[in-house]
């Protein structure tokens, strides 16, 4: 059952930031999809609920080919997956959109929501840290911007001080000859993933690689680059050899623990088959360009 | 404890409720306000029994606050008739037989208006069907009268009203 709390509307984003300053033992909502579930089961109990869903200010996809991708805090996943510019210059995110709980999750549920509850095995993030994304968090004292993968702390916690928002995801213009891949494992199609893969491939002219990034979901308490998997990947030639080996790196330099859809081998084993794929996927996009 | 008057708007009728804000949209609906047809399945987001339409959009009412459809046009599974007539998907649902227990239908029929919605004029394969109740889940009839139900209205064999 779902605890008495104190319910606080802003109709403004500046109303919002002098409300989360002034209430301690306060949390926030916004679509809830996440929230909710954790509210009924009584693991907590907020004294006071801050609804910003209606925010409108935060609600915006804007798309800028000197300056990538900004997506404010209040935009739904369907907004995403349905959005046009978004399709033709970031595919990867309309596809893992598209695998994301249900329609009707992703109708009422946000981005900036999403990120905020950090589920280690939530999409977006693996995702948006392998498309490098940066995050804008602001509180009535300012605004800060921080990168995704700087983000995470913990098992559902992040880095913000205390009043601070999510405010907007921007992911940078995709360079040159790069590939991304996403990929989850689990039983039902969009079922949230056992483990989950992000690949980033950009190549040098060839088939070298530039630049690579690894990031591994729900493989921790927090969405992970395998930064000795990137560091193996860049300046070598790419073969499917070299995505093996990038496999079994990344499925040893990762933390999985067992649970009851899988345990901890079956997990880095899978980790291991997926990073060999997305690399592979990754790197067949960017050499296409 | 805590209450707000608030207004719903439910298939067209403005409802005036005085309510706790931890009230989920599910509860508003059958508790408050006694519209009985929509479902409460697994309270986790998962089966989909609770789908309503808020502002033409499929969402799940178990995990909404009441708060946060305020202002906003809700369709429930009883907003879907028009002047005492079935809308064509509940005609074809029962053409078809598309429900043995009948439990998932309410939620069902909101997900295929829903798509249907978002689909008219187009032309959907049955793989996009399928995606479009992917949200909801169905324990009795396997899934293919439903999806035959929500085609045969995509192919035009019913008509509005």
């Amino acid at each position: 059952m779902i605890h008495d709390f104190h319910y606080l509307k802003p109709g403004t984003l500046k109303e919002a930031l002098a409300m989360y300053a002034e209430h301690e033992d306060c949390k926030v909502i916004c679509g809830g999809q996440s929230l909710l579930i954790v509210m009924r089961q009584g693991m907590i109990a907020p004294e006071n609920l801050l609804d910003i869903k209606h925010l409108n200010e935060l609600n915006y996809i804007k798309f800028d080919e000197k300056d990538g991708l900004r997506l404010g805090a209040t935009t739904t996943h369907r907004a995403i997956e349905k959005s046009e510019v978004i399709k033709k210059y970031y595919p990867a995110l309309v596809a893992m959109e598209n695998k994301l709980a249900s329609i009707q999750v992703r109708n009422w549920g946000t981005i900036g929501g999403n990120l905020a509850h950090a589920d280690p095995a939530g999409d977006p993030a693996p995702l948006l840290i392998a498309l490098k994304a940066n995050i804008k968090v602001g509180s009535a004292k300012g605004e800060r911007v921080m990168p995704l993968d700087e983000f995470f702390v913990d098992y559902f916690e992040i880095a913000m001080e205390k009043g601070e928002l999510v405010l907007e995801v921007h992911v940078p213009v995709t360079q040159p000859k790069t590939g991304i891949a996403y990929q989850k494992f689990n039983y039902l199609t969009n079922d949230m993933g056992i483990v989950g893969v992000a690949a980033s491939v950009t190549l040098n002219g060839g088939n070298t690689c530039k630049d690579a990034r690894v990031v591994l979901g729900n493989a921790g308490p927090t969405p992970r680059r395998s930064k000795k998997a990137e560091e193996f990947l860049i300046g070598k030639a790419l073969n499917d050899d070299v995505f093996a080996e990038a496999g079994k790196i990344a499925s040893e330099d990762c933390e999985p623990v067992a649970d009851i859809h899988a345990s901890e081998d079956f997990r880095r084993h899978v980790i291991g088959v997926l990073t060999k794929r997305m690399l592979k996927k990754a790197f067949e996009e960017a050499q296409g360009k | 404890m805590e209450k707000r008057l608030i207004t719903l708007n439910v298939n067209g009728i403005d409802y005036e409720l005085y309510i706790n804000p931890k009230t989920l949209l599910v509860e508003a609906i059958r508790d408050h306000i006694g519209l009985t047809g929509t479902k409460r399945g697994c309270d986790t987001v998962s089966c989909g029994a609770c789908t309503v339409m808020i502002d033409d959009m499929s969402v799940k009412s178990c995990s909404i606050l009441a708060v946060q459809a305020e202002g906003k046009k809700i369709t429930t599974v009883e907003g879907l008739e028009k002047n005492g007539e079935l809308s064509p998907i509940q005609k074809a649902f029962l053409d078809n037989g598309s429900y043995q227990c009948g439990f998932c239908t309410p939620g069902m029929l909101m997900s295929a208006s829903a798509f249907l919605k978002e689909n008219e004029g187009k032309d959907v394969t049955e793989e996009e069907i399928r995606e479009g109740i992917e949200g909801n889940i169905c324990r009795c009839t396997g899934y293919n009268s439903i999806v035959r139900a929500i085609e045969s209205v995509v192919k035009g064999n019913y008509k509005e009203g």
